[in-house]
């Protein structure tokens, strides 16, 4: 079976507040250091587990993004993709969540996926849309919020997280295939994979290779516009006490005054 | 002339979820509220939608939409936009609404915006609020005259009387093709959980990975049992498996606006503000006085979360008492 998963470079979050740029209003890349999206390392651990188990099958990473995703590409062939395929290309800069899906779509087709796994939500946009529009371009199902993924023949069944429990649910392949975050625990690259991912197959491929046109995808392509940037509303500054071993009466005390108990 | 905003319906249960009415009421501020109710339940819903500020509704009682999700109604809705011009479809963001507004807005050509906090249409257009990270609000547009599409963050406008308003009902006269039905729902397993439901609860204690265990949690519990409330988690420490995901408040769990929120041991990640920061009163106990969440804290205690809580459990009972 042909297996992929998209994935994406972001800002890290654990070490950047992500800015808007005012002039491009566009998220800050320069200067932050950027990672493989965490939701993605558990999404890509999802898919290695069902190319294992289903046998036979190969995993490949794909993305859409600036020439320095390469080194998240790397991170998930060091976790155990097979191969990686980049999409980039000056004109896709400032895409919104549709071309986005476009594109990735038309890379997908030609590669005739089976199974085509997505994180919910993207760390740093997360409109959570490129999902939906990825299997909308394919003309295929999406199974969403999966916690628990079973391929039986040329169907696919999952476990799907709702408010209230989950759902079991089913659909023909291919179909595209959304893990809900923290369901699937992460592999961790060994000093192996990370050796071997150096000789792992890595290509990158053009709009022009995908046949698209510059003028339909990025700024040009997009249906959004930011109109402006402002400052969010602060909470008014609270009162911060120390705990001195009463801070339970404290606690109660701020309870009475306010009606809460 | 007056703006139509469609607003697609979601039932449970035979009833509409209260985050449909949420935005249907905020519809008809906008213009005209138009809703869709689709499913087995739909014919009888129809009809009460007017109290909340519909004006017309389309009814399709299929059992299709409930065997098979996403697309059934994204056929259906797009056979609609073809035959009539709304301004805009309003969603609330939930699981399903989420994965129909993605392939209703590739299918139909749509601008879409997600995580809205308001939104205006004057004169000038469309004008969408988006909160990003902490400090920043982004105002946004859609480029396009023809409809879009704008998803709302959860519990961002609240139900709206129109008394005395009758809705035109209109049914959707449509056959659910086969291709439609290939996302089969197979089983709906409910998790019951006791206490009042996190969304709905007045009061709402939650524990993070300052806990240090899980089996510290139980003091979350208590608390939150003793003022009536509901406990819930970071993701942190449901990711740790301490406790189902239904726990989860945050950006990708629920979201909350309880009159109180306690938040023991956590630290204040703005995916997990993003969840419950629209609480009228925030207490926050964390032992770093650096702790973000002291920021959004009306009452902030530098401690420990584990010593503080079962005083405090003690104290508000010997209070009441
Ligand atoms: C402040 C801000 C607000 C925005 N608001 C909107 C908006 O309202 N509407 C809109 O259309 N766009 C919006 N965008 C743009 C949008 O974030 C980008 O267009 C992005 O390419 C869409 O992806 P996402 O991160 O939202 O993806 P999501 O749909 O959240 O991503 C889900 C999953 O899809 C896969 N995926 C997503 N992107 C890629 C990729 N490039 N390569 C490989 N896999 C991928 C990954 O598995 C990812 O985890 C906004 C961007 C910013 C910075
Ligand atoms: C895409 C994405 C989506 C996310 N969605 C969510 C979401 O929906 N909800 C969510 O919660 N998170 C979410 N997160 C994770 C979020 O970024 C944080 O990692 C998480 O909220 C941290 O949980 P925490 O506060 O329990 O843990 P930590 O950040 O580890 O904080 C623990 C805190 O406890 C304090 N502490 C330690 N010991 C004690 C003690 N004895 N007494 C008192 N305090 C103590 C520490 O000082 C620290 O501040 C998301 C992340 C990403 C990338």
């Amino acid at each position: 079976m042909k297996m992929f998963v998209c994935i994406k470079q972001v800002p890290d979050p654990n070490t950047t507040v992500s800015k808007l740029d005012p002039n491009t209003k566009r998220l800050v890349r320069n200067g932050v250091s950027l990672v493989l999206d965490p939701g993605d390392e558990s999404t890509i651990s999802a898919a290695i587990k069902l190319r294992d188990k289903v046998g036979n099958s190969e995993l490949v990473a794909v993305s859409m993004g600036p020439a320095s995703a390469q080194e998240a590409m790397r991170r998930a062939l060091a976790m155990g993709a097979d191969r990686a395929i980049l999409i980039s290309d000056p004109a896709l800069a400032g895409s919104d969540a549709g071309t986005t899906a476009r594109v990735l779509a038309a890379l997908l087709k030609k590669e005739g996926a089976d199974v085509i796994f997505c994180s919910t939500e993207s760390t740093d946009g997360y409109t959570g849309m490129v999902p939906g529009g990825i299997a909308e371009v394919m003309g295929i199902p999406q199974l969403t919020f999966a916690r628990e993924i079973n391929i039986e023949g040329q169907k696919a069944v999952i476990k799907r997280v709702i408010p209230k429990g989950y759902q079991t649910i089913e659909s023909s392949l291919p179909a595209v295939i959304t893990i809900a975050s923290g369901s699937f625990e992460a592999i961790y690259p060994t000093m192996k994979g990370i050796m071997g991912a150096k000789r792992k197959p890595y290509s990158q491929v053009s709009l022009a290779d995908l046949g698209l046109e510059a003028s339909q995808v990025g700024e040009a392509g997009a249906r959004e516009q930011v109109l402006s940037i402002g400052t969010a509303e602060a909470r008014a500054a609270g009162q911060i006490i120390k705990d001195d071993g009463n801070a339970a009466q404290q606690i109660a005390e701020f309870l009475q005054r306010y009606q809460l108990l | 002339m007056a703006n139509t905003i469609w607003v697609l319906v979601e039932l449970e249960g035979g009833a509409p979820v209260r985050s449909s009415l949420e935005v249907l009421g905020k519809a008809a501020r906008l213009g005209r509220a138009e809703a869709i109710v689709l499913g087995s339940g739909a014919a009888e819903v129809a009809p009460t939608l007017g109290e909340y500020g519909a004006e017309k509704v389309y009814v399709h009682a299929d059992a299709a939409y409930d065997q098979y999700l996403t697309l059934p109604a994204v056929e259906t809705v797009s056979k609609l936009f073809a035959e009539h011009q709304p301004t805009l479809l309003l969603l609330p963001t939930t699981y399903d609404l989420r994965d129909i507004a993605a392939r209703l807005s590739m299918r139909n050509g749509m601008g879409l915006i997600t995580d809205a906090t308001d939104l205006t249409i004057g004169d000038d257009g469309l004008k969408v609020t988006v909160p990003w990270g902490g400090e920043t609000v982004v105002t946004a547009t859609l480029t396009q005259q023809r409809p879009g599409i704008v998803l709302t963050r959860p519990k961002a406008f609240s139900v709206e009387q129109y008394a005395g308003r009758t809705a035109e009902i209109e049914n959707i006269n449509t056959t659910i093709s086969a291709e439609s039905q290939t996302i089969r729902v197979i089983e709906t397993v409910e998790v019951k959980s006791e206490g009042p439901a996190l969304e709905d609860a007045a009061v709402v204690v939650s524990g993070g990975r300052g806990l240090g265990k899980a089996e510290n949690f139980h003091y979350v519990e208590e608390l939150a049992e003793i003022l009536g409330g509901a406990p819930g988690a970071t993701r942190a420490i449901v990711d740790a498996g301490w406790l189902p995901y239904s726990y989860q408040i945050g950006q990708t769990g629920k979201t909350v606006k309880p009159t109180l929120y306690i938040a023991a041991g956590i630290s204040g990640a703005i995916q997990h503000l993003a969840g419950m920061k629209g609480s009228k009163y925030i207490i926050a106990i964390n032992k770093d006085e650096h702790a973000p969440i002291f920021a959004n804290a009306d009452l902030g205690v530098i401690g420990d979360a584990v010593s503080i809580l079962p005083q405090l459990s003690t104290e508000i009972k010997r209070r009441k008492a």
